[in-house]
């Protein structure tokens, strides 16, 4: 029984698990049909307050999602998670483990969790999320915890979309200094040190504050650290606390960052269905092949042959 | 993949995710000491194309017909079920009877479970 992409938005709505999972396939694999799914879906979002969670691999990010989300559920919130993990650029497969850390949260009704692989997606991760992000919004979510390691570029645009961002680090990872040149610590809106137990967590504390007073920009929010263990549970509610001060903070901020947030989604989605038009024609194009031996064997310069081709297309439209 | 009950260890379960992983499928991996209901909301949540048990406790003549009755009312039926891990021959006809479609003993190569996934899914892809 194949359902259309109407139905399962109309499922979305209807606050069925079921679609909303299959929806979120449908556009992992970038099916056209997709599109006019999360259309649909787009006068439905907006509700949900949306947290990007990244720091270097061992941090215990899952870990402390896992935690957050079941502070949110006490307070009768619907929590949504989308996890995700980098595909194995040698076979495109990828071993999603994020869920590990929240599987007592798998039967809980108000929580979906949901693991998503980077695809090596040419830049098109951030809308993808985005749109994943926005079937949970339709869904009901009332926050949703969106998880990255952050290494590359397009990791850092996911993290981006966010509403609050929240760095965790974790001391003897050895990426303090990584975080701090990588300018990571720049994005963070709250800042958590997790495994605080550690021996080293204090020296991470002073490091994270001294990168933090060299950044001089930020004077309307101070990014306050959080010290956590999150395999115990401790620290949580103050982090929850932080969380919602810069909530706070937002809706008085007012309209501006929906604004970005809206040109940012404007923006992808124009490219998404530029790229979409012109890469199919492009394909079945016998020149196309012709083109790339030329490119491959020096004759052609690839910059200029994409102005030709540009100027192709809007000749022939 | 998917470990429930008691299970002393996954070493098992990590190769063939780690094989599958590198023959190009995305693998969710949920750890250790899985239920049935968390194993299935998690084949809706993730919206699996196959689901594959490992078990070594012996327990899954009860385990896997009460997963095979949680996918069947949860509306599964177009995932593939496969199992390994230690598993005795003379279950295996009951095991298929109730909707696993085929069980991987020990030592069974990796190549062979992979192939038997990708040509035997019953969604296309």
């Amino acid at each position: 029984m194949t359902l259309s992409a109407r139905d399962l938005a109309q499922g979305v709505l209807k606050r069925d698990r079921r679609s909303v999972a299959r929806l979120m396939t449908a556009i992992e694999n970038e099916d056209p049909e997709s599109r006019a799914a999360i259309s649909e879906l787009y006068a439905h979002t907006g509700n949900a307050y949306t947290v990007g969670v990244t720091g270097p691999p061992g941090s215990g990010k899952s870990t402390l999602i896992g935690q957050l989300a079941k502070q949110y559920r006490k307070h009768g919130r619907k929590v949504g998670v989308i996890a995700v993990d980098p595909s194995s650029p040698f076979s495109g497969g990828a071993l999603l483990g994020d869920r590990i850390r929240m599987q007592e949260l798998s039967t809980d009704e108000g929580v979906f969790v949901r693991s998503m692989a980077t695809r090596g997606n040419l830049g098109g991760l951030a809308r993808s999320t985005a749109e994943l992000v926005s079937v949970l919004d339709a869904f009901g979510c009332d926050i949703i915890f969106v998880e990255t390691v952050g290494a590359g570029q397009s990791e850092v645009d996911v993290i981006k979309l966010a509403d609050t961002i929240l760095l965790v680090m974790a001391p003897g990872l050895g990426d303090d200094i990584q975080a701090i040149k990588a300018g990571i610590m720049e994005i963070g809106d709250v800042i958590v040190v997790n495994k605080a137990d550690r021996e080293n967590a204090d020296r991470t504390m002073l490091e994270i504050k001294g990168a933090l007073e060299l950044d001089t920009e930020r004077k309307e929010w101070s990014p306050p650290i959080v010290k956590t263990i999150a395999t115990s549970n401790e620290g949580t509610e103050e982090l929850v606390q932080k969380l919602e001060e810069h909530r706070s903070f937002l809706m008085k901020a007012g309209m501006g960052r929906r604004r970005i947030k809206g040109e940012i989604q404007l923006l992808e989605a124009l490219k998404a269905r530029l790229a979409e038009m012109v890469i199919t024609d492009l394909r079945n194009d016998p020149d196309y092949e012709n083109m790339i031996e030329k490119i491959a064997s020096r004759q052609l310069n690839p910059y200029e042959a994409a102005i030709t081709l540009v100027n192709k297309i809007i000749g022939k439209r | 993949m998917a470990k429930p009950g008691l299970n002393s260890h996954d070493r098992g379960a990590k190769v063939v995710a780690r094989a599958l992983r590198d023959a190009g499928m995305e693998v969710i991996y949920t750890g250790l000491r899985q239920t049935p209901e968390q194993i299935v909301e998690t084949a809706v949540q993730e919206d699996v194309d196959a689901l594959c048990l490992s078990i070594l406790s012996g327990a899954h003549m009860t385990l896997f017909p009460k997963i095979m009755e949680l996918m069947k009312k949860k509306d599964l039926d177009d995932v593939l079920v496969i199992a390994g891990g230690i598993i005795p021959e003379e279950d295996i006809s009951q095991l298929k009877k109730i909707g696993i479609a085929e069980v991987f003993g020990p030592g069974t190569p990796t190549h062979v479970t992979v192939d038997y996934i990708r040509n035997n899914l019953k969604r296309k892809l």
